[in-house]
């Protein structure tokens, strides 16, 4: 049995990844669905709080914890529109039908989210360090950069894989934050607990590595399992 | 078939829930720190380790049901999930009573056990209007699948990090289970343990058999009513076992079958 | 360690009973909603049964339900 039409080779990886990507940039350059609502919803917050604790300014546990709510919250918006586009218009039928490796749809998405939690934290941070901190961000800097660095894979590996379960259901905006909160309690807590010295009011203390750690074990965990079981969502 | 062990299993359970009721509040002395309120620690232990358990169980049958395309491992998954969340509001429950009694206040952020099984719960209640919201029966096996896998690694996890951190901030004895009961205490604590688990399995296997012929009603329905069939199901939860020859799902009734049912 | 309160034994008696109570209660009514479900299959099964031997007349009238 010699088949007579040619074989299509699988395009590399890289390949896919890079067009999908640029995909990506240029729907959210054209269309501006997430970013800048997720920028401006953290700016909104940071004054909410504001008026709901009635503090001018903010330092150690309360800082750090006003902080990574308000990322987790955006953050969620992000999710939720990271496949809507998707959803909605065939992109997941349109990849599918392409010959290329059905995990590079992950990657591109995770990668993706990761771009919107970056260009958020760099308005968030700084709006934050302005409206609310109490003490210097700068000697923070170092320690509250590294651990934004983790609590965003943890929010990445969550997100796109709730992002993907909801957004083919009936209720997609409610189940999609009711199902990623409870899973990025833990991220929420080690990010908290690791900022919450660095943003101490008598200088920023050293960065508790034992909640880094556990921090960057659960995203390696939950890493694992998002790419383990992606696929079954992609199915049809 | 579910049924057939159900009888012997349910008899199991009443006389080991009996012993350890019986040894718990008869032969097993009261608590030097505690006294009579220990008491309490026999029932929310157990139940607590069960849940978790079913919770895991309820994982593993997910993959299982990834892996064969076999719609029961999804029903064996859903009723699991489904019995350990009953399961899960009792753990709650009394261990709001305990704390309320050990410590007069109903609800306490320093216990480890309470605060993971709060965030459990809180996620593991998504399962159903994650599977209510999703039409096509297929994929809402699949989907529900992948909740139970990522929801099932998340509960050990989960319930180590909580730990982690109320021990970092407040040390509380009284949440550590088994591990340095003396004699009797640690029997009945096992026994008692045993008879949690025997009634778990009795409920699930008494909630299986239930399904089980719920499914097997309307596949004896669709084979007798032929064409004058049900209007459009309603939209359903409860994953839909399909029952006949082979594991795949059809996806819809047979078509006007004629004749002597199966 | 944090002090425990150490309550006289009438004191503790509610709050474990209370607990053992609240645990049986649950499951009495997780039984209950499933006897309802037991109770619709039987129900159905009677119908399919009769739809059966209307369709089958005298083949299984003497089966008894």
């Amino acid at each position: 049995m010699s088949a007579a039409t040619p074989t299509v080779a699988a395009p590399r990886t890289r390949v896919v990844l890079a067009a999908l990507l640029r995909k990506e940039l240029r729907v959210e350059l054209r269309s501006f669905a997430a970013v800048p609502a997720m920028s401006l919803f953290s700016v909104t917050t940071f004054v909410l709080f504001h008026f709901a604790l009635q503090a001018n300014a903010l330092d150690g546990d309360l800082a750090s914890g006003v902080l990574w709510v308000t990322l987790l919250f955006a953050a969620i918006l992000g999710i939720n529109r990271l496949f809507v586009a998707d959803a909605e218009q065939g992109g997941f039928d349109g990849f599918l039908l392409s010959p290329a490796d059905r995990s590079v749809l992950l990657y591109s998405k995770a990668l993706t989210l990761l771009a919107y939690l970056l260009v958020l934290e760099l308005v968030a941070v700084p709006a934050f360090a302005l409206l609310l901190l109490q003490p210097a961000i700068w000697p923070a800097l170092p320690g509250l950069l590294v651990t934004l660095a983790l609590g965003d894979l943890g929010i990445v590996v969550i997100g796109t894989l709730v992002g993907a379960l909801a957004v083919r259901t009936s209720v997609r905006d409610l189940l999609g934050p009711m199902i990623s909160l409870p899973l990025l309690v833990p991220v929420l807590l080690c990010a908290a607990r690791a900022t919450s010295p660095v943003l101490a009011a008598a200088g920023a203390g050293t960065l508790p590595l034992r909640w880094l750690l556990t921090l960057a074990l659960y995203d390696l965990v939950f890493g694992l399992i998002t790419f383990a079981v992606f696929d079954f969502l992609l199915e049809d | 078939m579910y049924g057939k062990r159900l009888r012997p299993l349910a008899l199991t359970t009443f006389a080991a829930l009996t012993l350890t009721l019986v040894l718990a509040f008869f032969w097993a002395p009261n608590d030097a720190n505690q006294g009579f309120l220990q008491k309490i620690f026999y029932l929310h232990v157990p139940l607590a380790i069960v849940t978790l358990c079913g919770f895991i169980y309820g994982g593993l049958a997910a993959i299982a049901h990834l892996r064969t395309r076999d719609s029961r491992w999804d029903m064996r998954s859903y009723v699991a999930i489904h019995l350990s969340l009953v399961f899960g509001v009792g753990v709650l429950v009394t261990g709001s009573i305990w704390a309320k009694g050990s410590w007069g206040v109903w609800w306490d952020w320093s216990e480890p056990t309470l605060v993971s099984f709060l965030l459990i719960m809180l996620l593991y209640a998504t399962y159903q209007p994650l599977r209510f919201a999703i039409e096509d029966p297929e994929r809402q096996a699949r989907y529900a699948s992948v909740f139970a896998i990522t929801a099932g690694a998340f509960v050990p996890i989960n319930f180590v990090i909580v730990r982690l951190s109320t021990a970092y901030l407040h040390p509380r004895v009284l949440g550590n289970i088994s591990a340095n009961l003396p004699g009797r205490f640690q029997i009945v604590f096992y026994l008692s343990l045993i008879s949690m688990a025997l009634l778990w399995i009795t409920l699930w296997r008494y909630e299986m058999t239930s399904k089980h012929a719920s499914a097997q009603l309307r596949a004896l329905k669709r084979a007798l009513g032929g064409d004058d069939d049900e209007a459009l199901p309603r939209r359903s939860a409860v994953p839909t076992l399909t029952i006949g020859a082979g594991a795949t799902p059809t996806g819809r009734g047979s078509a006007g079958r004629t004749g002597a049912p199966r | 360690m944090i002090a425990l309160l150490e309550i006289p034994l009438h004191q503790a008696v509610p709050y474990v009973a209370g607990a053992y109570i609240a645990f049986v209660a649950l499951i009495l009514l997780y039984l209950a909603i499933m006897a309802t479900k037991l109770g619709r299959i039987e129900r159905e099964l009677a119908e399919l049964t009769d739809l059966a031997t209307r369709r089958r007349p005298g083949a299984d009238e003497h089966d008894a339900p």
